[in-house]
């Protein structure tokens, strides 16, 4: 069986030292592990940008894609084996500006996959301009003065688009997020989980030390029930979605490939393509 | 007696004007004759004139005719639009109900029949296309028998009933026609047709039923005039072979999403017009630089932006050459008939997964959606090539120090061996960024040129069936016609017409626009002292991909088209005369 280390190799990350997504690639890695995935029954699809370049650091199939796209593509991987475990990964802006669409439609589609985002509430491989996440008032290069635009709240987001599972964690609980992430390969369906990974060169307002003090752990909020979709929106505003832990999982809701009429058993990209001439006659006989 | 006629039915957008034309065109295909038809319609679906010409042959006819032997009008309007097209001595067959009126200065015949009278007194209004359709088979003297058939399978689960009342309405629309022409009127009757079983359908059909004869498993994609037929047969047809199809919430992810079903391992296409294709450009250059099969089919309609969006033209060739940023190996191939549209469905895969490129499979509106009849498709050319893909459970361990497979490997021919997620010892990375044989970017000089020249080098020897189709009887000819797309049809109508004027005309259809087939354009156009490039768009642009390609500039002249209709024969024949 494959332990952590079998998820390594040589590549040095071109992260800056400090980076939250070190820790998130650790966790990806063990918690593969954990569940007893082998590396070549993995597949990480990730988008483009800092944390976009994770695909590569982690010794399974990689998939690097473009801006934005990683979720679409990561669907399709998981359409044509569903043997696969397929993780999908990216940061805010990848997931929730110019990949915002796919994001919405991945979650209401409930294909069985996890999807990992980074999230630093800032561009940071462009070299820091600010994200859908950043705050109201969040200087950076691409807004001086100070961001106008609200920050959107994707886990309330999530709830409303019909997501099967939500979590939220921060990098630097590595016990935590692996074990998020375990639930998240876990779930029969789409899982969603958001990480804060603080970006340690750019944005220099949501630091460690800033999460640490504003994140509440959903584990002290006495009876707090992550299958009650009202109690989880209700706490997500309640704590302006500064919360971590699994906030909310439909156990009994079947994936998108349960649904999907005739869709095989066995992966498609095992089945035999031959059509037998006898039902290519049929086929046609139907347009005479 | 005549070997073809024209016919065409004309009304109000969802009023049933398809359904007529189907019906008589369906019973007319079972008898044998050779059909083609052409919709006019509007991108709304309730309201505004629409019409469906039909021509009826007893030979092979792949084009529409310059006029019309028997309109049939359930508005006035329709008679408005369409009663110049009638040939002299036409026939008007309109529905009493708006008095129905022709200029008087024509010479057509025009009856009114009750059409919806006699439907409503039969039960139900909707009925009166069958009247149409009976006073139509009384003015060709075909028996009210031939539709029996066909009416039988349309209304068959509305009971045996229904089939009785719609074969009623068929029966009184034929005997009002017989009391009002005082019986059989001369010059409609067909000869008989040879009673052999063809299909009628469209081109997306045919390339529907390539992707599933080929071996395409799941399909992603997004509606859009004119190519959604071909999601909706597979959406019909997949689940059948264990495969799905996912109505994606953009074509960026149709593109995609494909890409991701190709990589790990299954057939997998998407289909769209111009729209969508420009939001793919991104996507087809990951394809090409990750080197990942992907087919994608455009069909050609009218643009720019949203453009005509119902109407025929061929105006993306450019785009779908040129089109993503940077530069990739890409074949764009263009069947000019429904059988090749077939046949290259299935060959699209396999290029695309032989020399591991995205496939560009074109088509034009009037290829996609003009319905006709089609002799039955050869299964044992259907064939699945898949290259140097070898699916194994398990590979041999590789010499990199991460055990990473060597899946961009430089080879003489440039194709790499493939393999697919979930394989032992398989475990390689993809990206579209620069990268090296075992795919970790990689950003060396050296490294970028080996990569580049291996993934341009793929197409140096492809290997690709009939890249030009050629009609090439004169050695020395005075006009050399060239198209691509649907425009086959109307150009091969147009040649008898050119030579009886005592023009030699040699032919050639371009079926593989990229890569260009110079060597073959060469010599057909050596042989000519005018090249005349037919097609619908405004700019020349496959006479500008042939000067490009093979110079000879001042022969290369232009005859364009770009009101959103095709071609009529007439139109080309004119224009060939006035332009040498």
């Amino acid at each position: 069986m494959a332990t952590f280390k079998d998820f390594r190799n040589s590549i040095k990350p071109n992260w800056c030292p400090g980076c939250g997504d070190f820790s998130v690639q650790a966790a990806i890695q063990r918690a593969a592990a954990n569940v007893g995935l082998e590396p070549d029954n993995l597949a990480v699809v990730s988008g483009i940008g800092c944390s976009g370049r994770i695909s590569g650091y982690i010794k399974s199939y990689g998939f690097h894609g473009i801006h934005g796209r990683s979720l679409p593509i990561a669907q399709g991987v998981k359409m044509a084996n569903r043997d696969l475990t397929v993780i999908a990964s990216g940061g805010d802006g990848d997931g929730f500006a110019i990949g915002m669409g796919h994001t919405v439609h991945a979650i209401r589609r409930n294909i069985d996959i996890t999807y990992i985002v980074m999230d630093n509430q800032i561009y940071g491989l462009t070299k820091g301009q600010t994200s859908p996440r950043s705050d109201v008032g969040f200087k950076t290069k691409s807004t001086p003065e100070g961001s106008v635009e609200s920050a959107i709240g994707v886990m309330e987001l999530a709830l409303t688009a019909g997501a099967t599972f939500v979590a939220q964690s921060f990098s630097t609980d590595l016990k935590e997020l692996t074990s998020i992430i375990e639930a998240g390969i876990n779930h029969k369906g789409f899982s969603l989980i958001n990480v804060f990974s603080p970006c340690v060169t750019y944005n220099k307002v949501n630091t460690y030390d800033w999460f640490k003090e504003h994140l509440v752990s959903l584990s002290t909020i006495e009876d707090y029930d992550s299958s009650n979709r009202m109690m989880a929106m209700q706490t997500l505003m309640e704590n302006k979605g500064l919360v971590k832990g699994i906030i909310y999982q439909d156990k009994v809701k079947p994936s998108y490939q349960d649904l999907a009429h005739g869709y095989s058993k066995e992966a498609l990209a095992k089945v035999d393509l031959n059509l037998p001439e006898e039902k290519f006659n049929q086929l046609m006989s139907e347009f005479m | 007696m005549i070997d073809q006629l024209s016919w065409k039915v004309g009304g109000q957008q969802g009023e049933g004007i398809d359904s007529t034309g189907e019906i008589f065109a369906m019973a007319l295909n079972r008898q044998g004759y050779y059909l083609y038809s052409y919709r006019h319609f509007s991108s709304r679906i309730k309201g505004g004139h629409t019409n469906n010409k039909i021509r009826v042959s007893t030979s092979e006819t792949r084009s529409i005719s310059d006029d019309l032997d028997i309109l049939i009008a359930f508005d006035q309007e329709t008679i408005d639009v369409n009663v110049h097209e009638l040939r002299d001595g036409g026939v008007v067959i309109g529905d009493s109900k708006f008095n129905p009126t022709v200029p008087e200065d024509l010479n057509v015949r025009l009856y009114s029949v009750p059409f919806t009278e006699i439907a409503s007194e039969l039960g139900t209004s909707l009925m009166k296309n069958m009247v149409a359709i009976g006073a139509t088979s009384a003015v060709l003297g075909l028996p009210v028998e031939s539709y029996l058939e066909v009416v039988e399978e349309i209304f068959a689960r509305k009971g045996a009933k229904v089939v009785e009342k719609n074969m009623e309405a068929i029966q009184k629309g034929a005997d009002r026609f017989n009391e009002l022409s005082g019986g059989q009127i001369d010059g409609f009757q067909l000869n008989k047709a040879d009673g052999k079983k063809r299909m009628f359908m469209i081109g997306n059909d045919a390339i529907a039923l390539g992707f599933v004869a080929g071996g395409v498993r799941f399909m992603s994609a997004y509606p859009i005039t004119p190519a959604s037929e071909i999601m909706e047969y597979l959406i019909k047809k997949l689940p059948e072979f264990g495969g799905t199809v996912i109505q994606t919430e953009d074509e960026i992810a149709a593109c995609t999403m494909a890409i991701g079903a190709n990589y790990a391992g299954v057939r997998t296409i998407t289909s769209s017009a111009g729209p969508g294709l420009s939001l793919m450009m991104e996507a087809l250059g990951l394809s090409g630089m990750t080197e990942v099969p992907l087919v994608v089919v455009d069909t050609q309609r009218g643009g720019p932006s949203t453009g005509l969006p119902t109407k025929q033209e061929q105006s993306d060739l450019m785009a779908m050459i040129y089109g993503t940023h940077g530069e990739i190996p890409k074949v764009v191939m263009a069947p000019s008939t429904v059988e090749e549209a077939f046949y290259d469905a299935v060959e699209a895969l396999n290029i695309a997964e032989e020399y591991q490129i995205p496939v560009i499979l074109l088509t034009d509106l009037q290829l996609s959606l003009g319905k006709q009849s089609v002799e039955p498709l050869d299964y044992s050319r259907v064939e699945i090539r898949r290259g140097k893909l070898d699916p194994k459970e398990e590979l041999p361990d590789t010499d990199d120090k991460d055990g990473y497979f060597k899946r961009y490997e430089v080879t003489e021919d440039g194709i790499s061996p493939r393999v697919i997620p979930g394989m032992k010892n398989g475990i390689h990375h993809v990206t579209g960024v620069e990268h090296d044989e075992t795919g970790k970017p990689s950003e060396v000089a050296a490294n970028r040129q080996k990569q580049m020249d291996k993934r341009l080098r793929k197409l140096q020897n492809l290997r690709f069936n009939v890249p030009v189709v050629k009609q090439a009887p004169h050695e020395e000819a005075d006009i050399l016609l060239v198209g691509f797309n649907s425009t086959r049809g109307v150009i091969e109508e147009a040649i008898p017409r050119l030579e009886a004027d005592g023009l030699k005309v040699n032919h050639a259809h371009i079926r593989l626009i990229h890569p260009f087939p110079a060597d073959e354009m060469r010599s057909m156009i050596d042989k000519a002292k005018n090249v005349i490039v037919v097609e619908n768009n405004a700019t020349g642009q496959l006479a500008n991909i042939l000067k490009m390609n093979v110079g000879q500039h001042e022969k290369i002249k232009n005859l364009l088209k770009y009101d959103g209709n095709p071609f009529l024969p007439s139109e080309v024949v004119m224009k060939c005369k006035e332009l040498v």
